[in-house]
């Protein structure tokens, strides 16, 4: 059924973002975690140099996800940002701080200005992944009505939605931690591999307590999800523990470095999967809302098709020329000091 | 749609908060757009240039103008996310029942966004290690996605001026063409006149800014060519935009004729119409405009006998309001748009007669004024159409209010975009003019 693939091709969207978004979004935390301005500086650094050409494009998918959610599936989009308007605005206006804030950072020279717009990036980075969570944690727990007419507390401050929010922050951080650590022993920085392996240990450590948590929750809380994950989802369920497993002791062993990017991504994918296919076929669960009773017309649905697979032909390719420039560090953004040098021209 | 029906919505008290946040929003997401639309093409110009003749100023500018590019892209990608959740958080209404056609264009939208993303990444900072033509390559595609990223959003905008390409039963959409929704009537004038005006605000901000520094004594070649790069490009286009925006004019007229009756104070729909030049409109009478009998028929049909559709031709509750903010902000846009023209063709003159800029004083003052003007006129272009447009947010299908979230506290929501907007406005401003000062003591970037 097309609106089967149309409600892959935005978990697609929403693993991708989760992936790579989620990764800058945890670099975002580990600097604020940095410390002062001396011992945080060599991880700063790090981070920055990972995040810089890449965060535009990997944000995207944010923007991809939205559209297609109220091009594919409009009621329930509008149902959602009716009913969970408030974690909804906070998220948009720390996007803006976020993003302007990594921006300007780069661009200031002394010290008082790079900690403010440091310190809007790095809080920034903690309240959205937050906030979202906790919409995710409204959709999946069956709070959000059909037809909300006002926004409502209690849609996204349930437990479930709150440790959804908190797992968002911590897996966030787990996988930036671990794309961290990859890249400092990709660069033989054996100090800095070391710091940020403790950490993806740490982070990831934690998401599995919070995933435990949460599904222990739903156990009580929401017996068809808690049904769902532990049936049709349990294949994914369990793929996602034993790529956190893997990781965390390839992280502490310092084995298989090049194992730990694709091992925590299939891991979280498989979370989100696991999600996607324990509410299945419900779009908003608790409601009538399902993947075909909710969905736009036959044509529109086959142009969200065309236009995931242009996609795929088009950014697919683009996106690994991103990442192979990158991973050769053939993107460095040293335009600054050219500048200077170049001064002597300007006659 | 029954006038009583439309004044019942109208009482929807989130209307007005949800149309001013909009505005703020849209209103300051435009000018960062217009960058990613027009800018990077004028980058490549400079670096093509600095390429092809060994030019070491033109290849610093635009390495310097890459940098300023960096940093509005950044803005304007958070801006215009903003914009994509307000589409859902302002108007949950008009998505439920149009989300599905207005996804089309804006689905596409997304894949020259991703785009765009992406070779801005690879091209802001492969200056060092990329070889130079390699360089240059990877600008290409960010300027020609940024023209493709402008048609889908304008399709999109221009849908909900002439809604099309769709079948409504029971108030569902239940069909839906996506090519008659992506090439709508409007589309065919809006996408091109909003395209040359992104062009001619970036041509004409960034030539204000070397014409400052020439002005200040400034007239080395670095300045000249920052001058003349962007200014000949938005000078060359002027022209063409009038020609275009005069052509959009008439196709309103026909197919939008009270947002036109709007635009020209026409109260009654008639022959021999006059056009008024400026005034206040108030209860169907103009104070303080010039009026010149017969030129909105002749504009409009190229006759006096031409009839006019007047606001009287639908009932008030369906005209749009502020009608003097709508005809004010169409004067100012044409009479700026003219004195773009002018700053052009003084250029041309003097170029045609000696080969060098002008040298007046007050021509460089004209050349600063340009860059705030061309601005000025591309939002109260902006204004005129969506204000114009109003009550409706799918022309004659469905209204604002209608469309409007339910929810409380949109004052709250547009107190905070009001407040974070004007400090990022302030802050970005500051580091453009930080850049340029440390540019110009020459230290270390």
């Amino acid at each position: 059924m097309i609106t089967d693939v149309v409600g892959g091709i935005l978990l697609t969207g929403l693993t991708l973002y989760a992936a790579l978004g989620g990764a800058d979004f945890g670099g975002g935390l580990w600097d604020l975690l940095a410390g002062g301005d001396q011992r945080g500086r060599a991880p700063r650094q790090l981070i920055d140099d990972t995040i810089t050409p890449v965060w535009e494009a990997n944000h995207v998918w944010l923007i991809f996800i939205l559209v297609i959610f109220w091009t594919a599936f409009p009621a329930a989009f509008a149902a959602v940002m009716t009913a969970a308007a408030l974690p909804l605005w906070l998220a948009a206006f720390g996007i803006v701080l976020r993003g302007s804030g990594f921006a300007f950072r780069k661009e200031v020279e002394t010290l008082h200005w790079q900690r403010l717009f440091g310190a809007a990036f790095a809080f920034s980075s903690l309240i959205v992944p937050f906030f979202m969570g906790t919409v995710i944690g409204a959709i999946a727990s069956g709070r959000i009505p059909a037809h909300p007419a006002h926004a409502d507390l209690a849609v996204w401050t349930g437990p479930t939605s709150l440790l959804i929010g908190a797992l968002f922050v911590a897996v966030c951080a787990y996988l930036a931690a671990v794309f961290l650590t990859r890249e400092a022993s990709r660069r033989e920085d054996h100090q800095l591999r070391q710091y940020f392996a403790v950490r993806a240990a740490v982070a990831g450590t934690v998401s599995g307590a919070l995933a435990l948590a949460t599904l222990t929750e739903i156990h009580s809380s929401n017996p068809a999800l808690f049904h769902g994950l532990t049936h049709r989802g349990l294949a994914l369920v369990i793929v996602s523990a034993a790529c956190g497993l893997a990781v965390i002791v390839f992280v502490t062993t310092g084995r298989r470095p090049q194992a730990l990017r694709p091992l925590s991504v299939l891991g979280v994918a498989a979370v989100v999967w696991g999600w996607g296919v324990a509410q299945y076929p419900a779009l908003l669960p608790g409601t009538g809302l399902t993947l075909t009773s909710g969905a736009a017309p036959h044509s529109v649905l086959v142009t969200v098709v065309v236009i995931f697979v242009a996609a795929a032909v088009l950014v697919g390719p683009s996106f690994l020329l991103l990442f192979w420039l990158h991973g050769r560090q053939l993107l460095e953004g040293e335009n600054h000091n050219v500048d200077g040098a170049a001064d002597n021209l300007r006659t | 749609m029954h006038a009583t029906q439309v004044l019942a919505g109208a009482i929807g008290q989130q209307v007005v908060p949800a149309r001013a946040q909009m505005a703020t929003t849209l209103g300051f997401h435009i000018i960062l757009a217009c960058f990613g639309i027009a800018f990077p093409t004028i980058v490549l110009v400079a670096e093509y240039r600095g390429l092809r003749r060994s030019d070491d100023v033109a290849m610093l500018l635009a390495r310097r103008w890459s940098q300023v590019l960096g940093v509005l892209v950044a803005v304007g990608a958070v801006t215009g996310t903003v914009l994509s959740f307000e589409m859902g958080l302002l108007w949950p209404g008009l998505m439920r029942t149009y989300g599905a056609v207005l996804g089309v264009p804006f689905g596409f939208e997304g894949i020259f966004f991703f785009l765009e993303a992406i070779f801005t990444g690879i091209y802001l900072y492969g200056w060092q290690r990329l070889p130079g033509w390699m360089h240059f390559c990877t600008g290409i595609p960010i300027a020609i996605t940024g023209l493709g990223g402008a048609v889908a959003v304008m399709a999109a905008n221009s849908w909900m001026n002439q809604p099309g390409g769709f079948t409504l039963r029971g108030g569902k959409v239940v069909a839906v063409d996506p090519w008659q929704v992506f090439f709508n009537k409007a589309t065919v004038y809006e996408t091109p006149h909003m395209i040359l005006a992104a062009y001619m605000v970036v041509g004409f901000l960034i030539a204000a800014v070397y014409a400052a520094g020439i002005l200040r004594g400034h007239r080395d070649r670095y300045h000249r060519l920052g001058f003349g790069i962007p200014f000949t490009i938005a000078a060359i286009l002027t022209p063409v935009q009038i020609f275009v925006g005069d052509t959009a004019a008439r196709a309103i007229a026909a197919a939008q004729p009270v947002k036109f009756a709007a635009i020209e104070y026409v109260t009654r729909t008639g022959r021999d119409v006059p056009e008024y030049l400026g005034g206040f409109y108030v209860n169907g009478k103009v104070y303080f405009g010039l009026r010149i009998p017969y030129a909105d028929s002749l504009l409009v049909g190229f006759k006096p006998s031409t009839k006019v559709t007047g606001l009287n031709s639908v009932a008030p509750a369906l005209r749009p309001p502020a009608l003097t903010l709508i005809h004010l902000s169409f004067d100012a846009m044409v009479g700026l748009a003219f004195l773009l023209l002018l700053a052009g063709l003084w250029t041309l003159l003097v170029w045609r007669r000696r080969r060098a800029l002008p040298r007046q004083r007050w021509f460089w003052w004209l050349a600063i004024a340009c860059g705030p003007a061309a601005l000025v006129a591309m939002e109260c272009g902006w204004i005129v159409t969506e204000v114009g447009r109003q009550p409706w947010v799918v022309y004659q299908l469905m209204t604002t209010s209608q469309a409007a979230t339910t929810n409380g506290g949109v004052i709250d929501s547009l107190t905070a975009v009001i407040i974070l907007y004007a400090v990022l406005g302030v802050v970005t401003v500051a580091i453009l003019r930080m850049l340029a000062r440390r540019w110009r003591r020459g230290g270390p970037a």
